[in-house]
């Protein structure tokens, strides 16, 4: 591997993205996934970095998941996404942060049709008055949430408690960084670091003292794949895309994953209690798995976060050997306490996976 | 007294230009901005389909042009219009006075970086058709174990029959030179496993078929029709190489010790840029566009200005040699007649 | 546990793993058949292809992808009429690169 030769590509792909007033939509899915991780995006960029990040419980699903699964008309998504993009122009936004990659590639999608098919438009202009009476300006900028992070890694880093660094060994963790999909396959010069090599994750990693691990199947697609799982018969084909990359990064021995996608960081984690019941095979240490994170996830451990308030204990795979590893302070007694001491109770743990 | 001809670049169809025009009786001045002649073929090896050695031709254009007048690192700055003739302006502050102008300013080698997905520059066993021709004249390259590769491939089509790589045409050779190169390194390491990763083959000039069967029959190279999607790199520093195999319908994989990226041939940039100094037009695939694609190839739609080899689209050599004849013969007739 | 699906193996041919111990003797016996430049005429003129699909180009394919076991199935479909022999167009006589094929393979199985 010739580090410069990614530092050139990575060159080539850098995009502007605006250092505050930002307008925030959330992902559909991703608060029950990990429900600490937009929470934590806003805490981190609102209250640690002091910018100003504006959202509205109004706003709706972008569309995204049910465009992928081919169950809409591209016009409803786009009538949908132009609600949006209203309910910012209300708010006197002009920056456009998603939460999730789908939509951020949804976002970027319909901004591009619009501007090589203008008549689409103005159409759409007018299904969205008909519909709601509603106008909109088109953001001036329309970046991923990990772009922010991405943009703020720095300065996370100067404010950070602990670092991505095995306090036994002193070496730096060996991550695996995952890139859903939709963040830069379909337009590669609107992702940090393009598409075959994306550095949005790595300079986050990096700057938070791990090490980045390049596998062979690392570009492969996590398995969710939007029908590949919603559709029952089709989850084999899911679980073995997933499978395929756990194979492959194997012989690594990742200490994490991080992931940017809200699909991705879920299907990671959940098939590997799947794998292990199916083929008796775990991929971490002593029979436990690779943990998973979302970003913000990462960026809240950093900074010092109690894991149970970034919702840690709703991952499959245990985090705590991890957690062990960078020397985070954690109460095991409080892993299913929930919000205002609420119990969560305790979950049934699985045969195979290994799990605290 | 002798009729100035300005030559711009001193690559095989310039010297050979300039050679034919020596004998017709002219003063040929060639204007090369590298510092050396001989061109792309320079830095070749050896030449199919005979494998005689590059620079034998090459030496043997230089000595029947060593009469011409000739600047190494020099360019064109800038072109003045004198009533029937021009004024050149070179890079090294001479000035030259001609009425006749002739091209051979050749290609350049798409740049394999670019197709991100091989990981050329990236992937430490990445290299190009051209590496490996350097590699055969100075036997230095680290990507090359002394033992040889256990098992390696080449990749065609490299930026070439590539819209958006912007480069839609053929490039011509890079299937023969596949062919060829493979069986070089089945020459040198016979244990070696070689795959050759194809759109199609196109075979099309004097022996390629013979050549393209004996590294089928005599030599056992592995032809599998399919374009290399994606590689990567594994733990232990091999390559891991996508394809479809489009014969049998499934993909492929393959582990390698080295791949070579078969560079096609873009249009020279520097040559449009010189093109737009004298009003040249440009034709659909980037290359300079001819009076005619049939029947007048080696002529500009301009008075006065000539074409010969690549800077009007891929050839290979002996049709880029055949074209520097044709067009010393134009230039002499149109001297003759034409004035 | 069973989940109603499982983990498929790859549909991928992984050359690194293909056993061509086979193949290679095959090839001192008939050196012609890495000539086919997978034209398809044999297939085309085939009697037995409508029926059984075979195919000599798919046959040579298979052999060099380690699917031993496919080929052998499908040339027990021959009617060895030799047909493919006369519009090869790389000259191979595959008429008796069947029978070598089929020899190897019985040899094989013993």
């Amino acid at each position: 591997m010739i580090y410069q030769g990614k530092q050139k590509i990575w060159a080539d792909y850098q995009k502007e993205i605006p250092d505050d007033h930002w307008y925030y939509v959330r992902s559909c899915i991703r608060q029950n996934f990990f429900p600490g991780s937009e929470k934590m995006f806003l805490e981190i960029c609102r209250n640690v970095l002091g910018k100003d990040f504006h959202e509205n419980a109004s706003h709706t699903t972008c569309g995204g998941i049910a465009y992928h699964c081919d169950t809409i008309p591209q016009e409803t998504v786009m009538t949908i996404v132009a609600r949006q993009f209203a309910l910012m122009t209300e708010a006197g936004y002009e920056n456009y942060v998603a939460s999730c990659i789908t939509s951020f590639g949804n976002y970027i999608e319909i901004l591009q049709t619009w501007e090589e098919f203008p008549e689409l438009e103005t159409k759409i202009r007018e299904l969205l008055w008909k519909a709601c009476k509603r106008e909109f300006k088109k953001p001036k900028y329309v970046a991923h949430a990990s772009d922010l992070i991405y943009k703020y890694r720095n300065l996370i880093a100067e404010r950070a408690k602990y670092r991505l660094i095995n306090r036994h060994t002193g070496e730096p963790l060996k991550v695996v960084e995952h890139i859903g999909c939709h963040y830069s396959k379909m337009f590669p010069s609107k992702g940090v670091g393009g598409a075959e090599y994306p550095y949005v994750l790595c300079g986050m990693i990096e700057a938070w003292g791990g090490n980045v691990i390049d596998y062979p199947e690392r570009r492969h697609c996590c398995g969710y794949g939007f029908r590949q799982y919603h559709v029952k018969a089709n989850r084999g084909y899911s679980i073995s895309n997933t499978h395929k990359k756990f194979e492959s990064m194997e012989p690594y021995h990742p200490d994490m994953i991080i992931t940017n996608c809200p699909g991705c960081p879920y299907f990671l984690d959940r098939w590997q209690y799947a794998i292990a019941e199916m083929e008796g095979k775990t991929y971490g240490e002593n029979g436990y798995g690779i943990p998973v994170f979302t970003y913000e996830e990462v960026a809240g451990l950093v900074l010092g976060y109690d894991p149970w308030d970034l919702g840690l204990q709703l991952h499959q795979v245990a985090v705590e050997p991890l957690l062990d590893k960078i020397g985070v302070e954690y109460d095991p007694a409080r892993k299913y306490e929930g919000l205002n001491h609420k119990n969560l109770l305790r979950p049934e743990l699985p045969g195979v996976l290994k799990c605290c | 007294m002798k009729e100035n001809i300005l030559i711009i670049g001193g690559g095989i169809a310039g010297l050979e230009a300039a050679g034919q025009l020596l004998k017709l009786g002219y003063n040929p001045i060639i204007v090369e901005k590298s510092d050396h002649l001989g061109g792309h073929v320079a830095d070749w090896n050896r030449l199919f389909p005979d494998m005689s050695p590059a620079e034998d031709l090459v030496s043997r254009l230089i000595a029947a042009s060593s009469e011409a007048n000739i600047f190494l690192n020099t360019e064109i700055s800038f072109v003045n219009r004198l009533k029937d003739s021009w004024n050149i302006m070179l890079s090294n502050g001479i000035s030259i006075i001609t009425r006749i102008l002739l091209f051979a300013t050749g290609f350049t080698l798409f740049d394999a970086s670019k197709k991100e997905e091989y990981g050329y520059g990236v992937y430490n066993q990445v290299m190009t058709n051209s590496d490996l021709e350097h590699w055969f004249n100075t036997g230095q390259d680290e990507r090359i174990p002394e033992e040889g590769p256990a098992a390696m491939g080449f990749v065609h089509c490299v930026g070439s029959r590539d819209e958006k790589a912007r480069n839609p045409q053929c490039s011509k050779v890079c299937c023969i030179t596949a062919v060829k190169q493979a069986i070089e390194m089945k020459q040198k390491f016979p244990e070696a496993m070689i795959y050759c990763f194809y759109m199609d083959l196109r075979m099309f000039g004097k022996k390629y078929e013979d050549f393209y069967i004996s590294a089928q029959k005599d030599y056992g190279i592995r032809f599998i029709r399919g374009r290399v999607s994606e590689v990567s790199e594994n733990i232990e520093g091999k390559l891991v190489v996508k394809a479809e195999d489009t014969l049998s319908g499934k993909p492929v994989k393959v582990t390698l010790d080295l791949l070579v990226l078969m560079s096609g041939i873009v249009c020279n940039q520097q040559t449009c840029k010189t093109a737009g100094l004298l009003s040249l037009p440009i034709d659909s695939d980037g290359f300079l566009k001819s009076r005619d694609n049939i029947a007048d190839i080696t002529e500009a739609p301009r008075e006065g200005i000539f074409y010969a080899g690549t800077c009007t689209g891929p050839k290979t050599v002996p049709e880029t040699l055949a074209e520097a004849r044709s067009a010393a013969l134009e230039i002499h007739n149109y001297i003759l007649n034409g004035m | 546990m069973d989940f109603g699906f499982k983990i498929s193996p790859s549909s991928a041919v992984n050359l690194d793993n293909v056993d061509l111990t086979l193949y290679n003797r095959l090839l001192e016996a008939e050196p012609d058949i890495c000539k086919c430049i997978a034209c398809g005429s044999c297939t085309a003129s085939c009697p037995a292809n409508r029926f059984s699909g075979m195919s000599v180009r798919k046959a040579i394919l298979n052999l060099q992808r380690g699917k031993e076991k496919e080929t052998a199935r499908m040339l027990s479909n021959c009617m060895l009429c030799g047909k493919c022999t006369m519009v090869c167009p790389r000259g191979i006589n595959t008429r008796h690169l069947i029978l070598s094929i089929c020899k190897l393979y019985k040899e094989e199985a013993k």
